[in-house]
């Protein structure tokens, strides 16, 4: 070949930029994915902040500590950053870090768009939470932002909103893209589809939905943005328009985006079960044709969420059916995930409490999804603090569990240090309690009749409020714990060898601890 | 298998100037957009910085990948990566477009009969009481509040208007133009592959060519509709769902077309494009194909049905 290869060739050798540079111009998946973590721990503590706002104010009835219109500011940026900030960024770093070492490529396939994926976010976030200075303040219609509070209703910054997740969403788009075309292109030799690790074949399925699912997102906030400012009537019944067509085309994209943040967790816990039971998984094929059905599923089953609004009963009836539909094949995962298990030797490392905890929370959440489906009992239940006590199950002891979960599993490989175990036992029983006594009681009071979104309530809903603030709080401070746990870990700590866990299988573990700057330049060989 | 390594770039000054030229761009749109009455108002030099830097940044990134593939820096592996990655990119636009499709087909088959107390959910609906007397149809000329916008002006659409006047229709037109570059662009493509430049540099010359005509009719309908027809952006549902649709897609249409042009001036000028490695070009053409796809449904559901 010629020299120019050569010469490039030789480039691949050499570690890290210094200085700040690094950072900003990097083309590297490793360095990417760690921006991605940190950037969305950051998110995680800032939108986590704003919860402790939300829980402050509903320690007792009446109003003590911020206004009304604050605290609606609140629930929505809480919202909007856990969701597009804290857990789909988060996902998005692990597939960076993990993906091309676990597929056996030298790096993802398209590496500059990569960094331009990541870099459009933190302006996105910047002109986000930028909007609670804004005249009028924040946006203040919830994470749905259905119209017409989010279009006649709304504030100036509505403008800021839209752009913001304009620009989010391409990010989105190319960072899933990336993730696809790696998949798809960049397989060492002898990893076939149905030899890809699960975390891999869990994301192939939420890129695909994601570029499905944004630019309908994009199409939303565009109509919003016409409506407001150019005279269009799409959500304006005055004008032969309909509000109930945006909770239509948000959900179209927003059911799809639940299992956006579900699936990744589901491939993270298969792996991680399945070293520390140290068996193979049970059902590989079965997980992998459940996901896909799952991911099916998840366009057809929108309007579950819009029960209330006055559809045509068929509509209601098919929306649940194919709803319950989808516990088909998540009792699937659920059931392999037991029967990995058993009869292995488990040991419960950090990682595995985590995952555990993840297998019995994320199926008690799934459980009352199961009650949410069934739409005349959904007619009681809709907008009441039980329907957020069912979705803080699936994305907090699920997402976030897992997230974390992942990365004490994998941080040994990142920085070639072992966390510290006690700690680690800690912070997961803290988050544990915390999470359970945070959000358990949120199914009494809304089974009760206490509505989401309000910053007062009535009296007899005054001590699970309590409770529940009690927990929030307690589950936010271990997460400082969980700070420093990560911080001193990459600072130092034991020596990981390169398999890290007894039981560990998969190309990243062959790897040194910690992974070099540039793994698989070529490809490596797989019986 | 091939012997060379996948090429992966070294650092890279492109994404983080787009990054900034992007968030440039939405705050200067923002920000015009919010003060859109004041006169005083300078955030549109904002929104012009952001789509200068963002051009800037895009000529100088995609030179940049031209002439790593000139030295022979990517290997058929990057080329398949490409060509994955601009297949995925359309299907993303087809999603895009379907959020549109979708609000005209709930607007037409649920929304509008609905209010005016057709079918299921149109019994008894608050909106009998509130808009008496109001027809539901479409195209929905009249809307429910007989809004501000709304003038009596004897329009009934932008629809098929019968065999007699077809001739003077526009839509026939641009949907005749259309159809034809996308043969045309087949046509310079063929030309590439069998080694004729000069059919390639006609042909896709051609092509450009029926992309501004497109793009003039599509204005001078623009144009007609508001003056003569009083179809505007405010004029109720129908209007929205017509200029939003065809503003995307001539929209999509501009961008193709600068596409297919920068493919021209490279191979006229740069004699860039070898007859079996030219995925440029084919990716332009990929979306032509798209925009022309997009365009039949157009026709099909927006103008005839």
């Amino acid at each position: 070949m010629s020299a120019v290869i050569e010469n490039h060739h030789d480039d691949h050798h050499h570690g890290p930029a210094k200085g700040l540079t690094r950072w900003l111009y990097t083309t590297n998946h490793k360095d990417i994915g760690t921006l991605y973590l940190w950037f969305s721990f950051a998110m995680f503590l800032i939108g986590g902040a704003m919860a402790m706002v939300i829980r402050a104010e509903l320690f007792q009835p009446g109003m003590q500590i911020v206004e009304p219109e604050f605290y609606n500011q609140m629930i929505t940026l809480h919202g909007l950053i856990m969701i597009f900030g804290g857990v789909m960024p988060a996902f998005v770093g692990l597939a960076n870090w993990l993906v091309p070492m676990m597929i056996g490529a030298p790096d993802m396939a398209l590496p500059r768009m990569n960094n331009l994926s990541f870099w459009i976010l933190p302006f996105a976030f910047f002109i986000l939470l930028s909007s609670l200075f804004m005249e009028g303040g924040a946006p203040n219609f919830g994470w749905t932002f259905y119209a017409p509070l989010s279009t006649t209703y709304a504030p100036p910054s509505v403008t800021f909103f839209i752009f913001s997740v304009h620009i989010m969403g391409a990010s989105s788009i190319m960072g899933a893209i990336n993730v696809v075309v790696t998949i798809m292109n960049m397989r060492a030799p002898g990893v076939g589809l149905m030899k890809m690790p699960l975390f891999v074949w869990s994301w192939l399925i939420t890129a695909y939905l994601l570029i499905a699912v944004m630019p309908v997102l994009a199409g939303a906030v565009t109509m919003m943005l016409m409506d407001i400012h150019f005279g269009t009537s799409f959500f304006n019944a005055a004008g032969g328009g309909d509000p109930v067509l945006f909770q239509h085309i948000f959900w179209f994209f927003g059911h799809p985006e639940v299992y956006i943040m579900i699936l990744p967790a589901f491939g993270i816990v298969s792996h991680i079960i399945e070293t520390f039971s140290r068996k193979q998984l049970f059902g590989y094929s079965s997980m992998v044709w459940a996901m896909l059905s799952i991911a099916i599923l998840s366009f057809v089953v929108w309007a579950h969420h819009m029960f209330t609004v006055g559809l045509p009963l068929a509509a209601e009836l098919f929306f649940m059916w194919a709803t319950m539909l989808i516990a088909v094949p998540t009792g699937v995962k659920v059931f392999n995930w037991i029967a990995t298990m058993f009869r292995g030797s488990i040991t419960f490392e950090t990682p595995m409490l985590f995952a555990c905890a993840f297998v019995v929370l994320f199926t008690f959440g799934g459980f009352s999804g199961l009650m949410l489906a069934i739409t005349p009992a959904d007619f009681q239940y809709h907008d009441t603090y039980f329907v957020v006590a069912h979705f803080h199950y699936v994305l907090v002891p699920g997402a976030i569990f897992s997230i974390m979960a992942a990365v004490y599993y994998w941080i040994p490989k990142w920085c070639g240090n072992m966390y510290d175990e006690r700690l680690g036992k800690l912070h997961f029983w803290l988050s544990f309690i915390g999470v359970n006594v945070t959000f358990f009681p949120q199914h009494f009071i809304g089974l009760a009749g206490m509505p989401r979104r309000y910053p007062d309530y009535a009296l007899q809903f005054a001590d699970w409020n309590m409770v529940s603030t009690v927990g929030a709080f307690l589950f936010g401070v271990s997460q400082l714990l969980f700070l420093f746990i990560v911080v001193k870990t990459v600072m130092g700590g034991k020596k990981a060898t390169d398999q890290v866990w007894e039981g560990a299988t998969g190309l990243e573990w062959t790897v040194a601890s910690p992974a070099p700057y540039h793994t698989f330049t070529t490809p490596p060989k797989i019986d | 298998m091939s012997t060379q390594n996948y090429y992966v770039p070294d650092q890279s000054r492109f994404p983080i100037f787009m990054a900034v030229s992007l968030f440039l761009l939405v705050m200067g749109a923002s920000s015009t957009i919010n003060n859109l009455g004041d006169a005083d108002n300078n955030s549109v030099y904002i929104l012009y910085a952001g789509f200068l830097s963002l051009f800037t940044t895009l000529f100088f990134w995609f030179r940049q990948v031209v002439k790593e593939h000139l030295a022979g820096l990517d290997s058929n592996q990057l080329k398949t990566s490409y060509v994955y990655g601009m297949a995925w990119f359309i299907f993303s636009e087809v999603m895009f477009f379907a959020a549109f499709f979708g609000a005209l087909f709930y607007v037409r088959n649920f929304a509008v009969p609905w209010l005016g107390g057709v079918g299921e959910k149109g019994v008894g609906v608050a909106a009998l009481d509130l808009w008496n007397g109001f027809e539901s149809a479409w195209p929905l000329i009249e809307t429910p509040d007989k809004g501000a916008a709304y003038k009596d002006t004897g329009f009934t659409s932008m629809a098929w208007p019968g065999f007699d006047k077809a001739l003077k229709w526009l839509p026939l037109w641009n949907t005749i133009v259309l159809l034809s570059s996308s043969l045309t662009v087949h046509h310079a493509h063929v030309g590439l592959k069998n080694g004729n430049r000069k059919q390639f540099n006609v042909w896709l010359g051609v092509t450009v060519i029926l992309a501004v005509i497109f793009v003039y009719l599509q204005a001078k309908e623009y144009y007609e509709a508001y003056t003569h027809y009083g179809l505007t952006l405010n004029s109720g549902i129908y209007g929205s769902t017509f200029f939003m649709l065809t503003g995307f897609h001539g929209f999509h249409v501009m961008m193709g077309g600068l596409m297919l042009g920068i493919m021209l001036a490279r191979s006229l000028f740069a004699g860039h494009f070898e007859d079996h490695d030219h995925f440029g070009f084919e990716a332009a053409s990929w979306y032509w194909h798209f925009v022309d796809v997009v365009w039949v449904m157009l026709f099909l559901f927006v103008y005839i049905l």
